[in-house]
């Protein structure tokens, strides 16, 4: 052990050495060659493996999500008001918008194809086998955390379609008993769907969620390294040895192919089929037929089937139990044997839980085909996603426009007050609809302080200190004053 | 690092660092430096569409000097003294819409040709207003004087009143609404 280290040391010092200048003085500031070196010479038992890209693939995937969700992030809104004008406009207007946010999007998918193959690979490889229980744990973590993110991330564009399936979504929790329906509250930020959701959903999606997910990537990898890779499922102890090779440069190699292959594919989708975007949400249409994400669609169809007292089973004995013995894998399977095909009870028990699952998106599907009713409001939903999509990006009204306040100018008296305020210049100091200016005070609001003859009485005769920040004394005909007064006290 | 992770995995970590199957060092550096290069170029070629998303709002061509419409031409047949219009003028911040209204004077020049003034006072910014009974505009601030054209007469405004573009359209007279630099003595854009 002792003649290894000093050997490896050695060696590591003649490669430091026989790097350029820069090189040294930043390895002896940083020990930077010794971190690449141990990253780098990971070995690797029966050598590199196209079935071993997954793992980076994923962490390859997290971060162009990360990326580009902090990109979207430059115009996106996160309120019930805002958001779905913003992703309009990222989606319609921003020049490459629409296809940042498709692979935004389209990744999210990707990722849980990925996770899905890294998972099988792991499953049938009987990776998690040997000393890795923690390893596992730590993957189950950030599959769970990989849900929360689609979860979360699939209302923030406040369409149609986000707003009703997470509405769904949202509901499902309220069938837990005792705690469901404060839960429900709680992740809703009130009992109904709201712009308190919307906030809610955007701080798991952005700050928290990613926060957990760059931990659990850092202890998912690190145990990995404790672990060691896990080779191939069969070979004896010699050959392996002998095949041992280290990470880089095939295995790296392999996992860039596999990344590159990832972002054509996501390159290609994202430019030849952008994701859209639907009419915005609309709580009142009690028309709209939700449907999740497609990875989703499973569960969505299981549920159908459990009604009344039986749904406490659909919905959290089952997938419970389910999730348990997913999670609980590596301590109930302690044999050694990797093959899979020595694992029958194993694989069956995987493969009937994928195939069910696959058969229960296809019911779904074949339901909403059948049903003539389901059809034609899924056929007209599509429609109306079509059309907003042709329509050109409407930008919204700011809500402290004239325009808009114009439209709550409903009363005679304060409408002919608003032209007196304007002759008057009021506007000049005190700001188009007294929304104040550098000059002035806005003026918003002051019919809650004073009432109409205290305010009329400061119009005739300002205060000392009105005059003397340039408020000069008014007048005007009674009537006149009196529709000023009025709007004065209208402007909110 | 290394150390450690020679202690943990004793089996793999001779085959790793004794060379073996190994390519040559110069070898393993030559297929770095075509990795990396590899990896930089796609990953720059990736970045294009970020860049052009972050720089949208500098290089979007901006819509058009947007043009709001002040009235019908026959309203102004004899804009002497001058007229006092309201207009709507609608400006794009991102993705709002801001429309504020903006009062502006329409005045009739000798040759016949309509001429907008704002009626921001070149001096501070108050709104001037016309008074008839003097033939002139006063600012209501600090008692600036124009005459009906616009022409500074007295008090303190550095400069008259500014005239705003304008042109006739189909019968109906439209102005391209602007705010001016204040206290300088020549008029200068700055919106």
């Amino acid at each position: 052990m002792e003649e290894r280290q000093s050997k490896s040391r050695k060696e590591q010092n003649i490669t430091v050495e026989s790097r350029g200048t820069f090189f040294r003085w930043l390895d002896r500031r940083t020990g930077v060659d010794s971190l690449l070196r141990s990253a780098l010479d990971e070995p690797i038992a029966g050598g590199a493996s196209l079935a071993y890209v997954f793992g980076s693939g994923l962490l390859f995937l997290f971060l162009s999500q990360v990326i580009t969700g902090v990109f979207l992030a430059l115009y996106y809104v996160p309120s019930a008001d805002h958001a779905h004008t913003t992703i309009a406009y990222i989606t319609k207007e921003v020049t490459a918008g629409s296809f940042i946010r498709s692979i935004h999007a389209y990744g999210s998918s990707a990722i849980v194809i990925v996770l899905l193959l890294h998972i099988t690979q792991t499953f049938l490889y009987g990776s998690y086998k040997g000393k890795r229980e923690l390893l596992w744990l730590a993957g189950c973590v950030l599959f769970a955390l990989m849900l929360g993110m689609s979860f979360t991330g699939y209302l923030l564009p406040w369409d149609q379609k986000a707003f009703f399936a997470t509405t769904v979504g949202t509901n499902i929790l309220s069938e837990i008993p005792l705690v469901g329906n404060a839960l429900k509250s709680l992740l809703r930020g009130g009992t109904e769907m709201g712009t308190l959701t919307l906030s809610r959903f955007f701080v798991l999606h952005v700050f928290m969620i990613p926060a957990f997910i760059f931990a659990g990537v850092a202890v998912h990898v690190y145990l990995f390294r404790q672990a060691g890779a896990a080779g191939p499922i069969q070979g004896d102890a010699a050959t392996l040895k002998q095949t041992t090779e280290p990470f880089y440069p095939r295995q790296v190699l392999f996992d860039i192919v596999f990344a590159l292959l990832i972002i054509c594919g996501l390159g290609l989708l994202a430019h030849l089929a952008p994701i859209e975007l639907g009419p915005k949400a609309n709580p009142a249409d009690t028309q709209y037929v939700p449907r999740p994400e497609w990875y989703y669609i499973p569960v969505f169809q299981w549920l159908k089937y459990w009604e009344g007292a039986l749904a406490i089973a659909g919905i959290l004995v089952i997938p419970g139990f389910v999730a348990l013995l997913f999670v609980a894998l590596p301590f109930l399977d302690r044999r050694p044997e990797r093959r899979p095909w020595k694992r029958p009870v194993a694989v069956t028990i995987y493969a009937v839980i994928f195939i069910g699952l696959g058969v229960l998106g296809g019911l779904s599907r074949r339901n909403d085909l059948r049903d003539p009713a389901v059809a034609s409001q899924l056929a007209k939903q599509h429609e109306d996603v079509e059309s907003f999509m042709k329509t050109p990006f409407e930008p919204e009204l700011s809500g402290s426009s004239l325009a808009a306040a114009n439209v709550a100018l409903a009363d005679p008296l304060a409408a002919k007050g608003k032209d007196i305020f304007e002759q008057q210049a009021c506007n000049a100091c005190h700001g188009d609809g007294g929304v104040g200016t550098a000059a002035a005070p806005k003026l918003i609001g002051v019919g809650a302080k004073f009432d109409s003859e205290k305010l009329t009485g400061l119009l005739k005769q300002p205060t000392t200190k009105m005059t003397a920040g340039g408020m000069p004394a008014t007048n005007l005909k009674d009537e006149d004053m009196k529709a000023l007064v009025a709007y004065v006290r209208s402007l909110k | 690092m290394l150390e450690s992770d020679a202690g943990n995995s004793p089996g793999a970590s001779p085959a790793a660092s004794a060379g073996g199957p190994l390519p040559s060092p110069a070898r393993r550096s030559f297929l770095g430096v075509l990795l990396a290069a590899g990896t930089a170029s796609v990953g720059a070629l990736l970045s294009v569409p970020l860049f052009r998303f972050v720089l949208h709002p500098l290089f979007r061509i901006t819509t058009p000097p947007s043009w709001s419409e002040v009235g019908p031409v026959a309203e102004f047949s004899s804009a002497v003294p001058p007229v006092k219009k309201l207009i709507t003028v609608e400006q794009r911040d991102g993705w709002r819409k801001i429309v504020s209204e903006k009062a502006v004077y329409v005045i009739k020049q000798p040759d016949g040709q309509f001429a907008v003034l704002s009626s921001i006072c070149p001096h501070l910014g108050c709104s001037v207003a016309w008074r008839a009974e003097n033939n002139e505009f006063l600012c209501p601030c600090h008692g600036g004087r124009f005459a009906a054209d616009g022409k500074l007469l007295g008090g303190p405004p550095p400069r008259g009143l500014d005239r705003l573009e304008s042109r006739v359209e189909e019968g109906t007279l439209k102005v391209h609404y602007q705010y001016f630099r204040q206290l300088v003595p020549d008029k200068e854009v700055i919106a």
